[in-house]
């Protein structure tokens, strides 16, 4: 049988806010435990949520970018569990009004073409604390600095069909909130989590199959993974005879495998209810508009500029705009080179393999989007050659200096003066008789090729510095006169 | 509406309260006259009414986002039962 | 110095002009509740040296010079206000042993005008309860019958007012928390609009109900305090923006003209005929003053109270998930897991009345049953409000009694609780409405005190205060004063 895959995710964002969404307590990461929890955030008698005003601007930022509908009234709720890390017994949500509701994302699939994915609704809630587990002998320590730390809820629709589709729609989630500047996005912290809903059912029916959750997947490739090994056992089980059960399911991202979460005695019943310590949050079409006037341009503009301005084709201007700092760093390079497309090929080139190869992102580049557009102005005007460029660039990376002060350091110049390009032309013609007999016997076409071989060995004369250009017209000169 | 032990367990277990056996009965009788005399709210029609959450209908007041709780750690663990290292202790948590 | 007698306002006068110190003061309060308060058990926790601390503060300032317009009054909290340094316990065991490291924001207003605390009464656990007889301490008795009770939750705070232990204090009113125990003890116990004063530190019973207001001997007395409780805070949402007016300023006015209701659904079937009688009375002395009544209706009064014991109890359920022994409060010896955690340290930690309204808001939030007793309960409360509102285009104020009969005897309702909650069907109305409401004394019946609830629109405070405060000029019940036992 065929089997289609049905996947929807919920993303958790944190907002980038310095202090939590009800409290003045600052939310940096990796402080010591308890050193960020105030007495609102630890719950204490008596104490009251307030509501951060530029958690609100952000969801109201992000709702507009992807065209959403954004709510003039949004009402916060209690959700009602026990759990050590969250220190009230309730966390404050919302369920009936949420702030943003139906909104979409485009992705790019393999084939070139564009899908649509259906983001249900974006919520606020405040994040929970972390349970420790290590070095408490047996015990489990609370730390609560990261409860309050205000979250997006993003969830989307039923629409995506594949593990890879998946990763694209997280893909550009990322790039959302970042050109936004809500959130650093870094999953390796936490800043962006993602909760997968799989299900599975023969293709062509309609109706859905029975879901199960994977929460606590923090990686762009353990969301790809733990999909793709959900849907197998689903459909193994399927197969099997067996029936999917509808629970909370955890990915092991060292034995690549998700199991079920103990179930509890009794399934949870969370009796939201509105709370009574926060009022209606209010906007009005004024409050909306200032912020739709502040926001930055978003990737698919951004591609499609780079497509008009620069006359980039679609793939490399979609990847020169996945990130918000890989677009800034394009468009720096190829202003101070005075060239976008030589910019572009070197971004996606070099720079891209000297990060690969480092593990680094664009932001901690050691080579400035405006040194690598020096480097670029010397080749233009042939200072140097796109050959010798690339040893400067990695001199420069190696933190050697600028282009000019490595070209100059290690004499990189190239020769462009006319007599000393006809003194070498002179001597390779002297020493290569039999190959100018050649050449002179041939014919257009094939002296085309030929010229390669004089060139070359100019080049090689000269090591490498003289003008290629030059060195060609001279060659013609000599050897076709 | 009366209510039976595995409802009241169940609510028991939400709330986290234990409940001793030999006084579940009284609980539940307790429970049942309270929520009886509760259900003479059913006795007006409120269709179409507007819930009404606040006596005083108003908005939130949006805070300025700026940090203004210094670290108070020790004063604030001062009243835990257990702590270590700066965190509060808890029987195992099982994920 | 026989404080007993001394009002809010005689403790001011006395103190600006130097008849006695601060000090003095406090030490002459202190010793009438070491004498006298074994036979009431109004205070919970009192901490001589940190009263006194404060009173030699309030005199050192104002011999320099600094002059704060409640220097070294003395001032009773209800144990419900968090006071840095000093226990807090809503008169719980789950919180028997909590010292908060803040203080209230109500309390930090008054410390700032230069009142001192005298320290924290007795009340009913969290606030649940009518009579004082929920407290994790034991009860609180009637000064006018100590076989009594002296209403609830507030009971410590009238009780102490009453005998004469503190010439002032704050307590707090979800339902009628503050008027029903001032009309037992025959005291005045205002409860302002709900907003009025911030929550902030306050231990919370039912957020959308509670509010703090002062339990005085008088209404000059709740005007002057009252002045130093108010205003926005920045840290409760729900504090009120509405501009804080001096609520001593329309004392003095003529009542000539004032239109009081009469809603004829609170002078039915449940009402006391002594209290009848003595709230007619109170009737014939405002007529005199220039006052006319009218009879109004207030058709939804009689769902009020089962409205009432769904939103609260709800409210609570969540309000009291935070005592789960992990991060204050009690926990259980030995826990084996964390649900042991949690089920113990809260069926040891709560009172049975408590753990009863966690069970009812539990239940009536759960799934299933949210529409028919939650959201039903919100509308029937819109409903009330809106009765009130209505009523108010007519009427100026509404006069009613404040509890359907005098203070009952201890476990006479223990056993039942539909028949404790009923006790407050005057006041409930008013609170879920988020109406400023005010008790004072208008009569005796059979030796034990009536009370008069009066109830103004929202923010008009200072409308009851001056009804009251010309009552008061015309009268002397708010004067009198309980013997010891039996009055």
């Amino acid at each position: 049988m065929q089997w289609e895959a049905v996947i929807g995710l919920e993303v958790h964002v944190q907002l980038a806010t310095q202090s939590k969404i009800f409290s003045g307590a600052p939310t940096t990461f990796g402080a010591e435990p308890n050193t960020q929890a105030c007495a609102i955030d630890l719950g204490m008698p008596g104490m009251l949520p307030v509501f951060n005003g530029k958690a609100l601007e952000m969801a109201v930022r992000f709702g507009l970018a992807i065209g959403a509908h954004i709510n003039k009234v949004s009402v916060f709720d209690r959700k009602n569990y026990f759990y050590p890390d969250l220190p009230k017994g309730y966390q404050i949500s919302q369920l009936d009004h949420p702030i943003v509701e139906t909104g979409h994302i485009d992705i790019l699939l393999d084939n070139g073409e564009t899908k649509r994915i259906g983001v249900t609704r974006a919520h606020l809630e405040e994040d929970a604390g972390k349970s420790l587990h290590e070095d408490f002998h047996g015990m489990t320590g609370i730390d609560l600095n990261r409860a309050g730390t205000p979250l997006l809820e993003i969830v989307s629709e039923p629409d995506l069909r594949s593990a890879k589709e998946a990763v694209a729609y997280l893909r550009k989630l990322h790039a959302i909130i970042t050109y936004l500047g809500i959130s650093d996005g870094d999953m390796s912290q936490g800043s962006m989590r993602c909760d997968c809903n799989v299900s599975v059912r023969p293709k062509g029916q309609t109706e859905l199959g029975t879901r199960t959750e994977i929460k606590n997947v923090n990686s762009f490739r353990f969301v790809e993974k733990a999909i793709n090994h959900e849907i197998e056992r689903q459909i193994e089980l399927i197969e099997d005879g067996g029936k999917v059960v509808q629970e909370t399911r955890l990915y092991d991202s060292e034995r690549d495998e998700t199991r079920s979460m103990r179930s509890k005695e009794f399934a949870n019943d969370y009796r939201y209810f509105p709370d009574p310590d926060l009022l209606p949050v209010e906007i009005d079409d004024a409050y909306i508009e200032r912020i739709r006037e502040t926001l930055p341009e978003l990737p698919e503009a951004k591609q499609a500029r780079f497509q008009s301005q620069y006359g980039l084709n679609a793939t490399d201007a979609s990847i020169l705009a996945g990130s918000r700092e890989q677009a800034d760093y394009f468009e720096m390079a190829a202003e101070v080179a005075g060239d976008a497309r030589l910019a572009a090929n070197w971004v996606m080139g070099e720079v891209a393999k000297f990060l690969n190869q480092h593990d680094l992102d664009i932001g901690r580049c050691p080579v400035s989007a405006e040194a690598l557009g020096q480097l670029i102005q010397r080749i233009r005007d042939n200072t140097i050659s796109g050959k010798i460029a690339k040893d400067v660039f990695e001199a420069m990376w190696a933190g050697e200096g600028s282009a000019d002060e490595i070209i100059d350091k290690r004499g990189l110049k190239q020769v462009t003066d006319t007599g000393a390009i006809e003194a070498i032309v002179d001597e390779v013609i002297a020493n290569n008789a039999p190959q100018v007999e050649q050449y002179r016997a041939s014919d257009d076409a094939k002296r085309g090729k030929l010229i390669g071989f004089f060139v070359g060995q100019v080049m090689k004369a000269s090591k490498g510095k003289a003008n290629p250009q030059l060195v060609n017209q001279v060659l013609r000169q000599k050897l076709d006169s | 509406m009366a209510l039976d032990k595995n409802d009241l367990n169940k609510i028991a277990y939400l709330a986290r309260l234990e409940i001793a056996p030999e006084n579940a009965e009284r609980v539940l009788n307790d429970m049942d006259r309270i929520l009886d005399f509760v259900d003479h709210m059913q006795q007006v029609d409120t269709e179409g009414v507007e819930p009404l959450a606040h006596p005083i209908e108003s908005r939130q007041i949006l805070r300025e986002d700026r940090v203004t709780e210094p670290n108070q750690r020790e004063a604030l663990l001062a009243n835990a039962p257990a702590t270590e290292n700066g965190c509060f202790l808890v029987p195992k948590v099982i994920e | 110095m026989d404080v007993r007698k001394l009002t809010l306002k005689q403790a001011i006068d006395g103190l600006s002009a130097g008849t006695f110190s601060a000090e003095e003061l406090a030490r002459s309060w202190l010793t009438t509740i070491r004498e006298s308060d074994s036979a009431l058990n109004s205070f919970v926790t009192l901490d001589e040296e940190y009263t006194l601390a404060q009173a030699r503060e309030a005199d050192r300032k104002r011999t320099s010079g600094e002059v704060l317009p409640l220097a070294g009054v003395p001032v009773a909290y209800k144990d419900i206000f968090c006071t840095q340094g000093l226990k807090t316990t809503a008169c719980s065991k789950i919180l028997g042993n909590f010292v908060p490291p803040y203080e209230s924001t109500v309390t930090q207003k008054l410390k700032e005008a230069g009142a001192i605390c005298l320290g924290k009464t007795n009340m009913d656990e969290f606030a649940m309860g009518s009579s004082n007889e929920s407290s994790f301490f034991g009860p609180a008795r009637n000064p006018w019958d100590t076989d009594r009770v002296p209403g609830g939750s507030s009971g410590g705070s009238a009780a102490a007012v009453a005998a004469g232990l503190a010439p002032a204090a704050l307590g707090t009113d979800t339902g009628g928390s503050i008027r029903q125990p001032a009309a037992f003890c025959g005291i005045t116990g205002m409860k302002p609009t709900y907003g009025r004063v911030s929550r902030r530190g306050i231990i919370a019973f039912a957020s959308s109900l509670d509010q703090a207001g002062p339990m005085t001997r008088t209404a000059e007395d709740a005007a002057i305090l009252l002045n130093h409780m108010c205003g926005r805070d920045p840290w409760d949402s729900t504090s009120s923006s509405e501009a804080v007016p001096d609520f001593t300023a329309e004392l003095a006015n003529s009542l000539k003209g004032k239109v009081l209701g009469l809603p004829k659904e609170y002078f039915a079937g449940e009402l006391d005929s002594g209290i009848a009688d003595a709230l007619d009375a109170a009737r014939k002395v405002l007529e005199q003053m220039g006052v006319t009544f009218r009879e109004i209706s207030l058709p939804h009064t009689h769902l009020a109270v089962p409205a009432y014991y769904v939103i609260a109890p709800a409210e609570a359920s969540a309000n009291l998930a935070r005592y789960d022994g992990v991060r204050f409060g009690y926990r259980c010896e030995n826990p084996q897991n964390l649900d042991d955690l949690y089920t113990r340290s809260r069926a040891e930690g709560f009172g049975e009345e408590v753990k009863r309204r966690i069970l009812v808001g539990t239940y009536a939030l759960s799934a299933g049953y949210y529409d028919a007793y939650y959201r039903k309960a919100q509308q029937i409360r819109r409903l009330i409000r809106d009765d009130f509102l209505k009523a108010f285009e007519e009427v100026d104020a509404i006069f009613c009694p404040t509890t359907p009969d005098v203070a009952f005897r201890l476990g006479e309702k223990t056993d039942d609780p539909v028949k404790m909650y009923q006790e407050d069907l005057f006041t409930i109305p008013v609170s879920l409405a988020g109406l400023p409401a005010l008790s004072m004394p208008c009569g005796l019946v059979n030796g034990l005190p009536a009370g008069v609830q009066l109830v103004a629109p929202h923010f008009e405070e200072s409308r009851l205060l001056n009804i009251a405060h010309q009552f008061q000029t015309e009268t002397d019940w708010h004067t009198l004063q309980p013997g010891q036992k039996g009055a």
